[in-house]
């Protein structure tokens, strides 16, 4: 503990707050980092046909957007995989949340972490290669071209997303609960339904959200696994950006950056609240 | 065996029922044996425990950390299984039975309450998990929420109430089911000094009241004198000494024992006669006096006797049946005064007087003082001088 009112002079503790332009520094760097976003969220409300022109405000490039049947299959092509993708991706990070966490110390978990998280380390273009010539070869030797290639990719590289903030949820959890649980005539299954379920579907439920964004506006591997027309709504935009750029875009746009911080925010009270300490 | 909750509630009434002419020990250990790890890093917790924890008995493992309570304890609960030897619950062996289906609970050290459930909803967790039928368990939870008095609370979540509250809570927790035996792991130690003596009174109070066997871990001694009907007293994975709080700190059988159980003064002693449990003992070369001869000990030659400082006695240098002694030092303690003793024959003492106004038995250092003890207060104990 200081004390402030200690009489002889004491150096200030270090903090970088107090270090000369650590401000304009920040400033800076928010800027770069939103001024952009906030250019295409005011641009979509244009009225004019240019990007960079403003004419007036209007919703005409949402309406734009809303009767474009291209966009609509785009969205709904979208919301499908990521709904798939995170619950699948769930699904399979809770239960390796579960054995890397409740699974008592053994050999090779290490290991086990590090192709977990897998994903997160190799570069997307090497996996989106990868997916895209297995994925041929199945669909060569079986002749099925459907969207299941990509809520499989999706669903893969969506694990690790998934597994993080279930396993801090699992690490955070008193693990005598368990115990006592079973000491309190709760077979296994009943503990885990009745304790441990409950007390890890906030992590669950985080876990889900993250993917579903991931999932969301992934551009690289969905651009090399999709069959013509399974455009999600990133890869449609990505192709409408080759011929004339609209406020149609910006207005796709600002809807998915809704979405994503609607999530994100809901991800983030989900994972606040610590469980509290037994 | 097959488990049922109905057998679970016949049985919880027979025990305190049953007229049988010899008692059944609610828990009876056989050569129990616990061993971590392996090879070179193997541990032994515990090693070839026997012993026998009676009905309705305030039971206490008081030990050092490492002594092997604890895991005493969880093998109670079935929280580990013995390396080797029997557990046996009212003459049923349940070595190898899981937690859930013994009846028993534990109350455990960090209360280990669910935080996702409010205090009435923990309390009635067992009773769910035996298939009770809902008014029992509603009628169960409010008995033991009046139990201990924590009425007001029950619809709070655990993390809203205090520490104090959350004991109780864990403690009507474990006793809702009514088990058999309830284990206690060092369930106080997280408390500050004036609430852990109330609920050292409240814990004897429900352990009257229920009639449940308890069996409590600790390693605070005054803890355990206070509450317990036997304390068994451990050390590196054994019991060492077995009886009540009045025989464990009167006779102590062995060094450990008297030392880690209050203060002890130990001394040189040689006997001189032995009939039964009582040795005649000459201390320090100088004066004989009757001593308490456990088991075990041996009944001839040099020993070592146990003195606990209260009964140490000061009077003049020259008196006869005294051993000569110099004050080296006095220590202050508010309720007493300790006085250290170093003896012609080289040995300390420690002298141990309560302090009162009218009186005081504080002496200079350097004072020449005759030492003598109480009749009835020299022990004997196990091991050879």
């Amino acid at each position: 503990m200081t004390d402030t009112t200690a009489p002889r002079p004491r150096r200030k503790a270090f903090s970088v707050r107090t270090m000369p332009g650590f401000s304009s520094i920040a400033i800076v760097c928010f800027l770069a980092l939103y001024a952009p976003i906030v250019v295409i969220v005011v641009y979509s409300f244009n009225s004019g046909n240019s990007i960079a022109l403003w004419e007036g405000l209007s919703l005409k490039w949402y309406a734009t957007a809303w009767q474009n049947d291209a966009v609509q299959e785009a969205t709904i092509r979208s919301v499908i995989i990521a709904a798939f993708a995170s619950v699948i991706s769930t699904v399979v990070a809770t239960m390796a949340a579960l054995g890397t966490t409740h699974g008592g110390d053994f050999r090779g978990r290490t290991v086990i972490y590090l192709l977990i998280n897998q994903p997160l380390m190799v570069p997307e273009i090497v996996t989106a290669v990868a997916l895209l010539i297995f994925f041929s070869m199945i669909r060569i030797a079986t002749g099925y071209s459907g969207l299941a290639y990509l809520i499989a990719a999706h669903a893969a590289f969506c694990v690790p997303f998934a597994y993080l903030p279930i396993r801090a949820r699992l690490e955070g959890m008193d693990t005598m609960l368990e115990l006592a649980a079973a000491d309190l005539y709760a077979t296994p299954w009943r503990a885990f339904r009745r304790v441990t379920l409950p007390l890890m579907a906030p992590g669950i439920v985080a876990g889900a959200m993250l993917a579903f964004v991931i999932s969301l506006d992934d551009v690289i591997i969905t651009e090399f696994v999709k069959a013509a027309g399974q455009d999600t709504l990133p890869t449609y935009m990505l192709g409408q950006l080759r011929r004339a750029i609209t406020p149609e875009v910006n207005a796709i746009s600002t809807i998915l950056l809704a979405i994503t911080v609607i999530l994100l925010t809901l991800f983030f009270i989900l994972t606040r609240k610590r469980s509290p300490k037994a | 065996m097959e488990f049922l909750p109905a057998r679970v509630d016949t049985n919880r009434i027979q025990p305190a029922s049953r007229k049988t002419p010899v008692p059944v020990a609610a828990i009876e250990t056989r050569q129990i044996s616990k061993t971590f790890g392996s090879g070179d890093r193997e541990v032994r917790a515990l090693d070839h425990v026997s012993l026998e924890i009676r009905e309705n008995e305030f039971f206490t493992l008081l030990g050092p950390s490492g002594c092997g309570k604890t895991t005493l304890l969880r093998l109670i609960a079935g929280f580990e299984a013995p390396t080797s030897g029997q557990l046996l619950l009212y003459g049923d062996d349940i070595s190898n039975e899981p937690p859930y289906r013994r009846s028993v609970n534990t109350v455990f050290q960090s209360y280990a309450l669910f935080p996702h459930l409010t205090v009435a909803q923990n309390i009635a967790f067992g009773l769910e998990m035996l298939g009770k039928p809902k008014a029992e368990i509603s009628r169960t939870v409010d008995e033991m929420l009046a139990m201990v008095r924590m009425e007001a609370m029950a619809h709070r979540k655990t993390s809203e109430i205090s520490g104090g509250q959350q004991q109780r809570v864990a403690l009507a927790r474990a006793l809702a089911p009514h088990p058999k035996v309830l284990l206690l792991d060092e369930p106080l130690s997280a408390l500050d000094l004036k609430l852990r003596k109330e609920m050292q009174r409240e814990l004897k109070r429900l352990q009257i009241e229920t009639g449940i066997t308890f069996v409590f871990v600790t390693h605070d001694q005054e803890e355990a004198l206070t509450m317990s009907d036997r304390i068994a007293v451990m050390s590196a994975g054994k019991p060492l000494q077995i009886g009540t709080p009045r025989e464990i700190y009167d006779r102590p059988a062995n060094r450990f024992v008297a030392s880690f159980i209050g203060e002890s003064n130990f001394l040189s002693a040689t006997i001189t006669a032995a009939t039964g449990d009582v040795a005649r003992v000459r201390i320090g070369g100088g004066i004989d006096m009757e001593a308490a001869l456990p088991a075990e000990a041996p009944r001839s030659g040099k020993v070592t006797v146990a003195i606990r400082p209260e009964q140490v006695r000061l009077v003049e240098a020259d008196a006869a049946d005294a051993l000569p002694a110099t004050v080296t030092d006095t220590v202050y303690f508010g309720t007493d005064t300790h006085t250290h003793l170093l003896l012609d024959s080289g040995e300390t003492v420690v002298a141990r007087f309560q302090s009162t106004l009218a009186h005081s038995e504080e002496r200079a250092n350097g004072t020449r003082v005759g030492v003598q003890f109480w009749e009835g207060s020299v022990q004997v104990l196990r091991e050879t001088a």
